[in-house]
């Protein structure tokens, strides 16, 4: 089932025969405000995606998580260290759906693709073909006001694949969604990230859809935000939220999770 | 294939029931767009106006009735309806309408066109901003016929002075109208913009200026109603058989001869003109705009 528990930052990725790496974070530091006078956000961060790899970063608030994924998304830069997309600029999806209001659904991926340099006569057909992808084929037309929630987070994950990177951020993308829709929508991520191979770096809070999704899971701690623990999930895809599998690895992180937040008492 | 058949083929073909159950909670959760039927908006949105208008007429008849003060100084609704009717048959009326709504909407044209670069360049510009973003709301609160004795100093009584009145009480409200919507530009558009590589003046044509529309429209709006306010002021003060005969100088005409009727007549013309063009063209189209966003509920 779950394999050694592996401290070791560099934990090597699922060893592809290209070995490539589609993500490779090295000695990363993170501090706001001028050095010296803010704590740190995060603190010498290790961390390598390999290509084709599903990894969840885990950790309670104040652990830098979503400040990390803007780092690698390129919206922020690192006080220090380095971080590699060797593929170019990598996709990301946010909590909110952020699709722009003034165009349907359909031209919303029209114009990731436009920026992704796709050229005009092709960009109808594949946004439709992303669409049916996320199971939304007939939506081509509808205002984003007027699909649920959770179809707009399809749609915004056909607009982050829109883009054809192979490295798709994910901040919390499901947390302001009702459970059953959560539910079915890692099913259709679990499809989409076998079916596209993509990298996958996705930043909850939730132990449950971590261990739900990933091939690995990673714990930051808090205050500075560090690597933890990481630990390989081997359970086959699809797995269920509510599995004994699931369920039991969930304990054990959950109460890593909880000691690293106990640690903050004495300060 | 009617809609209800969709969903079971996807059951049988996926690898889980969980495409079903998807179907179902879109089918579910799927807000379906309602048109309120013309019926309801005749009632609820045509009749209130009109009968506001039909009790503003009866007042003004009643107190005409009553001799409140004698009919030089109040002429009855149907003296003004008969100065309307000779301008109608003198063949003048609609060429005074068309010289003051061409100056206006002419002028209100060129304050777009010179309104705009401006406020994006204030918007965007730090330092441009802290240095004329206050001299822009403070523009904004100076009645622009205040303007008009420096105009014509400048300019002369001429045309071009009645478009620089317009363009000093329009272009400041119009570029002020683009900075507000641009500010409220939710930053989680910017972001998601920047992530999919629109960014400098990709990122302005295709996410911040669609983005800012809808404060954009409500500046337009107002610097319209700018515009048309800045033209009658200078209209009525500055006289010259050069300018040719548009509303504010029909007024002006009417008051010269002590028409009352006439002077009821050119002050209802300029309400109903500045009223009209809003009605007709800026309404529809901010509706439109806040509609095709979600942002416009309908009250039921």
């Amino acid at each position: 089932m779950t394999t050694a528990l592996t401290t070791s930052p560099d934990a090597p990725g699922a060893g592809r025969p290209d070995g490539d790496t589609a993500v490779r974070i090295s000695h990363v530091h993170k501090t706001f405000g001028r050095p010296g006078t803010a704590a740190p956000v995060l603190e010498d961060i290790n961390l390598t995606v390999a290509p084709g790899e599903f990894v969840t970063l885990l950790g309670a608030s104040g652990c830098g998580k979503s400040t990390l994924l803007n780092l690698v998304a390129g919206l922020d830069k690192p006080t220090s260290g380095t971080i590699e997309v060797p593929g170019g600029r990598p996709a990301l999806m946010f909590q909110d759906h952020a699709l722009f209001p003034w165009l349907t659904a359909g031209r919303n991926i029209e114009l990731a693709l436009r920026l992704a340099g796709v050229p005009k006569e092709e960009r109808r057909p594949e946004a439709e073909r992303l669409l049916e992808l996320v199971r939304l084929q007939g939506s081509y037309k509808k205002r984003v006001h007027e699909l649920s929630g959770g179809m707009r987070q399809r749609v915004a994950l056909a607009r982050s694949l829109a883009q054809g990177s192979q490295v798709l951020l994910m901040d919390e993308p499901f947390a302001a969604l009702d459970a059953i829709t959560r539910d079915v929508l890692h099913d259709e991520i679990t499809r989409i990230w076998a079916e596209k191979q993509l990298a996958v770096l996705f930043v909850t809070h939730n132990v449950r859809e971590a261990v739900r999704l990933a091939q690995r899971v990673v714990l930051l701690s808090s205050r500075p935000g560090r690597v933890a623990k990481e630990w390989r999930i081997d359970l086959p895809q699809p797995r269920r939220i509510e599995s004994a599998g699931v369920a039991d690895l969930s304990i054990e992180i959950t109460e890593e999770l909880r000691g690293e937040i106990r640690r903050h008492v004495q300060h | 294939m009617s809609s209800t058949d969709t969903a079971a083929p996807l059951a049988k073909d996926g690898p889980s029931d969980s495409a079903s159950v998807e179907a179902g909670l879109d089918a579910l959760e799927t807000v379906q767009a309602q048109r309120t039927p013309v019926s309801v908006v005749l009632r609820q949105k045509v009749l209130p106006p009109v009968l506001g208008v039909v009790l503003v007429l009866a007042v003004w008849q009643i107190a005409y009735s009553l001799e409140l003060t004698t009919p030089d100084k109040l002429p009855s609704p149907a003296d003004v309806w008969d100065s309307f009717t000779e301008l109608w048959y003198a063949g003048t009326l609609l060429s005074i309408i068309w010289t003051s709504v061409w100056r206006g909407l002419s002028g209100f044209a060129l304050s777009v066109a010179i309104g705009t670069p401006i406020g994006l360049v204030v918007s965007r510009i730090k330092p441009v901003r802290a240095a004329l973003g206050p001299v822009l709301s403070g523009l904004q609160s100076l009645p622009s016929v205040a303007w008009v004795p420096a105009a014509i100093i400048w300019l002369g009584i001429t045309n071009s002075a009645m478009y620089a009145v317009i363009l000093l009480g329009a272009v400041p409200s119009i570029a002020n109208g683009l900075i507000s919507g641009i500010d409220q530009v939710p930053p989680i558009y910017l972001r998601a913009g920047q992530t999919l590589g629109a960014t400098g003046l990709r990122g302005a044509r295709h996410i911040l200026l669609p983005a800012a529309l809808p404060g954009y429209l409500s500046g337009l709006k107002q610097g319209w109603a700018f515009s048309w306010r800045s033209l009658m002021a200078a209209e009525l003060i500055a006289s010259s058989p050069d300018l040719g005969l548009g509303l504010g100088r029909y007024l002006e005409n009417q008051r010269e001869f002590t028409n009352m009727p006439g002077v009821f007549l050119g002050i209802l013309l300029i309400l109903f003109v500045g009223v009209a063009i809003d009605l007709l063209f800026f309404s529809p189209l901010e509706r439109r705009v806040l509609r095709s966003r979600g942002l416009l509920v309908n009250s039921r």
